[in-house]
């Protein structure tokens, strides 16, 4: 059974119509007991750092997601999910989860170099370069496009945790891959095709990242 | 670390939807009328549509509720990103709407009445949940309208005085995460859409501009995606009545070197 975190945080929906087109079980629980029984883990969102953090801590999901990430079961952020995966973000000047070392960082509002304001938020479709193979990442052709909207972006200290980059003004970590845990800046759940494949990629993998 | 700041420029569909029907049957394969939006939304997400808009005319507001259960199948069917417009006045309408389902809501008149909903709007769901829709009217040059263009409602029958591009850096500043910008001179023309307009707004705001109103055929989105400064298109008459596909229109802004998503 695939577990659903809720917290609070938006469109939650979203990823469970997204499952069950894929013919997946799952429940949508805030319940660390029903996450504990949970084969494998989604940790969604949309909303701001802030609030989202108050109310994980509120409920202690903070402490049970340090608790996943070493217990070997597969788990998946989505946007503002993965953003607070970090150790900090820049919105609203957060402290964050810190399962991955860095921050997460707000866009800038005009490109180095030319001086060209950049719109924010990066919204609509976009690609990934993927820097090595990936089981949840499998059968997706390189030129697909992902649905993003954020203004803010992980930056993870340690290279290796970066597992695909997206170009917008800059380059950024739109893709992280620690162990256990794979996280998207982009919405898969609204990614199209691809992005269902990514789902069911990630309903059928064990965990391991090779 | 930095390049372009380009993205695929993203085709859109619109739909007109009364009482949870389609105001105008919608031809598709073998000619099949389609007068379900539901069923249309899927058609357009298989055919490579990037989002889609929902244009609620349902006129009485105990039918409100039908709309609401079209958004909520919708959700179940296709996995992109749709908005609903039109008859949205209030931030309960709002959380109705996003709870069935829905990424963004636009607001048109109900803005031009009450800014704050911007504002109330961006601080429940965030800026890129709230879209302002724009009808505007070319005017002559005046102290009010200083830049040749003003925002009518109510279908162009009613003129604000405000002055378009005005309008839409305010609302920018009070919360819109993007423009639906409709030429009201251009549209239904399928005449090409209004490229002055289209770039004055574009080139002005921070935020993504889609424009709408005069799409015929796809050398004019090609126009608007480029010389006038679009992040996306929006489209109607010309897919519904089966004239071109999102395929075929995107296969041709491909072969102009504009970036679309090609895989879906």
């Amino acid at each position: 059974m695939i577990a659903i975190i809720d917290y609070n945080a938006g469109n939650i929906t979203s990823v469970a119509r997204a499952l069950h087109n894929i013919g997946q079980d799952f429940v949508i629980t805030n319940d660390t007991k029903m996450l504990d029984s949970a084969s494998h883990v989604i940790f969604p969102g949309v909303g701001a750092a802030g609030e989202a953090m108050a109310y994980l801590r509120q409920k202690k999901l903070d402490v049970w997601l340090k608790a996943c990430l070493l217990s070997g079961k597969p788990l998946m952020g989505i946007c503002l999910g993965t953003q607070i995966i970090l150790d900090n973000s820049e919105e609203n000047k957060t402290n964050c989860i810190g399962l991955v070392a860095g921050s997460t960082k707000r866009f800038p509002e005009h490109l180095a170099g030319t001086g060209q304001a950049l719109k924010i938020p990066h919204m609509g479709w976009n690609r990934v370069a993927f820097r090595r193979k990936h089981p949840v990442f499998a059968h997706i052709d390189p030129a697909a496009e992902f649905y993003f909207v954020h203004s803010y972006y992980p930056s993870p200290s340690d290279q290796i945790a970066i597992l695909g980059t997206t170009e917008y003004g800059i380059i950024f970590c739109s893709v992280l891959a620690v162990k256990n845990l794979v996280a998207m800046q982009f919405h898969p759940e609204k990614s199209g095709r691809p992005g269902l494949q990514i789902l069911k990629n990630f309903c059928a993998w064990r965990g391991n990242d090779f | 670390m930095h390049g372009g700041a380009t993205i695929s420029k993203r085709i859109i569909p619109c739909l007109d939807v009364r009482d949870g029907k389609l105001t105008k049957g919608i031809k598709f394969k073998g000619n099949v009328d389609i007068g379900d939006p539901v069923e249309a939304a899927r058609e357009y997400y298989e055919q490579g549509a990037d989002e889609i808009v929902f244009y609620d005319i349902t006129a009485s507001s105990d039918k409100r509720d039908i709309m609401i259960d079209v958004v909520r199948h919708v959700a179940e069917t296709i996995f992109i990103p749709f908005s609903v417009g039109g008859g949205i006045r209030n931030l309960e309408d709002m959380r109705n709407v996003i709870l069935a389902g829905a990424e963004k809501v636009s607001f048109n008149s109900a803005a031009v009445r009450e800014p704050a909903i911007l504002t109330e709007g961006a601080r429940a769901f965030g800026s890129q949940c709230v879209v302002l829709g724009m009808d505007v009217k070319k005017v002559a040059f005046s102290k009010q309208t200083p830049s040749g263009y003003e925002i009518v409602i109510e279908g162009g029958r009613i003129h604000t005085g405000l002055d378009a591009l005005w309008w839409a850096q305010e609302a920018e500043r009070l919360g819109a995460g993007e423009i639906c910008l409709n030429s009201i001179d251009a549209d239904g023309m399928q005449d090409g859409y209004e490229i002055n307009l289209t770039a004055l707004i574009s080139e002005n705001v921070h935020i993504p501009v889609i424009a709408s109103g005069g799409a015929g055929k796809p050398e004019h989105l090609a126009a608007v995606l480029t010389e006038g400064k679009a992040d996306a298109a929006l489209i109607a008459s010309m897919v519904h009545y089966r004239a071109y596909t999102i395929s075929q229109i995107k296969h041709y802004l491909c072969s102009q070197n504009i970036q679309t998503r090609m895989l879906w």
